[in-house]
């Protein structure tokens, strides 16, 4: 009944409805039914990416995001691995931090800019420090519940054996929850994108949320039009490379492929 | 000679519910020792007491040597081959030399590079056991290893363990429900029934009639399968090798 599609079909089937969208922007912007300044064309995004390309923009702006997001991101990752570690194998820390730790993941993001701003200026610190906040959280959430559910057979395993607490946690825990740390950090990277255009808005001069600004304070959609589908892009592009590394990581599991 | 385990008033409760009041056993050097009881009985209780795995309300437990535990079902670590889950066991470059060796000793040598998830629940089983004995234990504690498999390759998995047990010279505790098992694989056997458990019967079996499959042991069956509740008749007191424990 859920027959797989195979590869060609799979890929028709994926790009079907992209290209409807492009189609029905095409048409809705060149029948002459939308104004310029409401929707640019697929050919007025096309142009200025173009022209981006050429004046070396396209690079500055995207460079600037991306070293934004893979810094947050980094961030998140260290931090989330060795929280989520100590929570996850010390029940009195668990007792002591999570309840904390949630209540901060309940703020809404945009709460932190304003104290971000004041301690740490317009520069690239609030950036990064935010997009980090963005994506430890669902890092660490996925990684905690991945430790608390290792098979406690597979601990038994390491506790006959006479593995001390660490190398427990080092030899059986930690590589037993390495698909839910992956999990997280996919989910965690796609979150430090959208934290990424929270803070780009704030104050930037270049990175694509700044485009955004720029094109809306100018009224020109083809600007905001392009961030956007460079953003979708790049969300897209850093999903399937998770992905990726998922696979190639997680090759033992018995699971059905994802 | 000194025992290679002894179990002391042991005393274990889960609960309300008691598994042992003031329990004793004892394992000689070089027996394989067979724990025979139905379901729920406490058996596996009482192996994971020796281990460590389960600390007991009262009572000592003296074990004189090195153990080794091999699970109900294979539990190896699915991110590793079958040869880094043997060497996951071994601490020293000595015991890290014999894997390739205990590999060979339970006939997994061709399989060495494969994950858990290739291998077949016989040899899942076999890789469990190689991990064990990497380490070369004095004692083995085997926790029902083979009832998860089917009942042919039950039989030839029998055959490798007496071959192995009496090859690495080890004192073993088999916990089983398998009679037949039992009989087949041990010196010795224990029945557990009731809760809190207590020793019901122990049968010694007869030293020429020991790992064959085809010996007739149908007295020590009768015995033992009456002990269990699944046979009426009573076994004779002066019957070979058994005495039957308690009122």
């Amino acid at each position: 009944m859920f027959r797989t599609p195979n590869r060609p079909a799979a890929l028709a089937l994926s790009l079907a409805v992209p290209v409807g969208l492009l189609v029905a922007w095409f048409l809705a912007t060149s029948l002459g039914g939308i104004k310029t300044y409401q929707l640019a064309s697929p050919a007025d995004v096309a142009r200025e990416l173009g022209v981006l390309w050429s004046n070396g923009l396209l690079w500055r702006h995207l460079a600037a995001s991306i070293e934004r997001v893979l810094l947050g991101f980094g961030f998140a990752l260290v931090f989330a691995i060795l929280f989520a570690s100590i929570v996850g194998l010390s029940r009195p820390v668990e007792a002591a931090l999570d309840p904390t730790l949630q209540a901060i993941r309940s703020i809404p993001s945009l709460a932190w800019v304003p104290l971000l701003l004041l301690w740490l200026g317009i520069g690239e610190d609030a950036k990064v420090t935010l997009i980090a906040i963005g994506a430890f959280f669902p890092i660490y959430v996925n990684l905690v519940s991945g430790i608390r559910n290792v098979d406690r057979k597979l601990v038994e395993v390491g506790q006959v054996l006479g593995l001390g607490r660490i190398e427990l946690a080092r030899r059986v825990v930690l590589p037993a929850a390495l698909p839910s740390l992956l999990v997280g950090a996919r989910i965690g990277l796609t979150q430090a994108w959208l934290f990424l255009v929270a803070a780009e808005l704030l104050a930037s001069t270049r990175g694509l949320g700044f485009m955004l600004t720029e094109g809306q304070q100018i009224a020109r959609t083809d600007e905001i039009l392009t961030a956007i589908v460079l953003l979708a892009l790049c969300g897209k592009f850093s999903e399937s490379i998770m992905r990726a590394i998922e696979k190639r990581l997680l090759h033992w599991t018995d699971g059905l492929p994802a | 000679m000194r025992r290679a385990i002894e179990i002391d008033g042991l005393s274990k409760r889960f609960g309300r519910r008691a598994v042992f009041e003031r329990f004793d056993l004892f394992v000689e050097p070089g027996e394989t020792l067979a724990i025979l009881g139905a379901s729920g009985c406490g058996k596996s209780t009482l192996l994971r007491c020796i281990a460590g795995l389960v600390r007991p309300d009262s009572g000592t437990i003296a074990v004189r040597d090195e153990l080794g535990f091999v699970f109900q079902e294979p539990r190896l670590l699915p991110w590793l081959t079958v040869e880094k889950n043997v060497a996951f066991a071994a601490r020293s470059d000595v015991e890290r030399a014999r894997v390739r060796d205990v590999l060979e000793l339970v006939g997994l040598t061709g399989a060495a590079h494969l994950l858990p998830k290739q291998l077949s629940g016989g040899m899942a089983q076999r890789a469990a056991l190689a991990r064990t004995l990497v380490r070369n234990p004095k004692i083995l504690l085997l926790d029902e290893p083979l009832s998860a498999l089917d009942a042919l390759l039950r039989l030839e998995l029998q055959s490798s363990l007496a071959q192995i047990i009496r090859e690495t010279e080890s004192t073993a505790v088999l916990v089983t429900h398998a009679v037949d098992e039992a009989l087949y694989l041990a010196d010795r056997v224990a029945v557990l029934d009731g809760a809190p458990a207590r020793q019901s019967l122990e049968l010694t079996v007869p030293s020429a009639l020991r790992r064959s499959h085809t010996a007739d042991l149908t007295h020590e069956r009768i015995a033992l399968l009456s002990a269990l509740g699944i046979e009426n008749r009573v076994p004779k007191r002066s019957h070979r090798g058994l005495r039957v424990v308690g009122p």
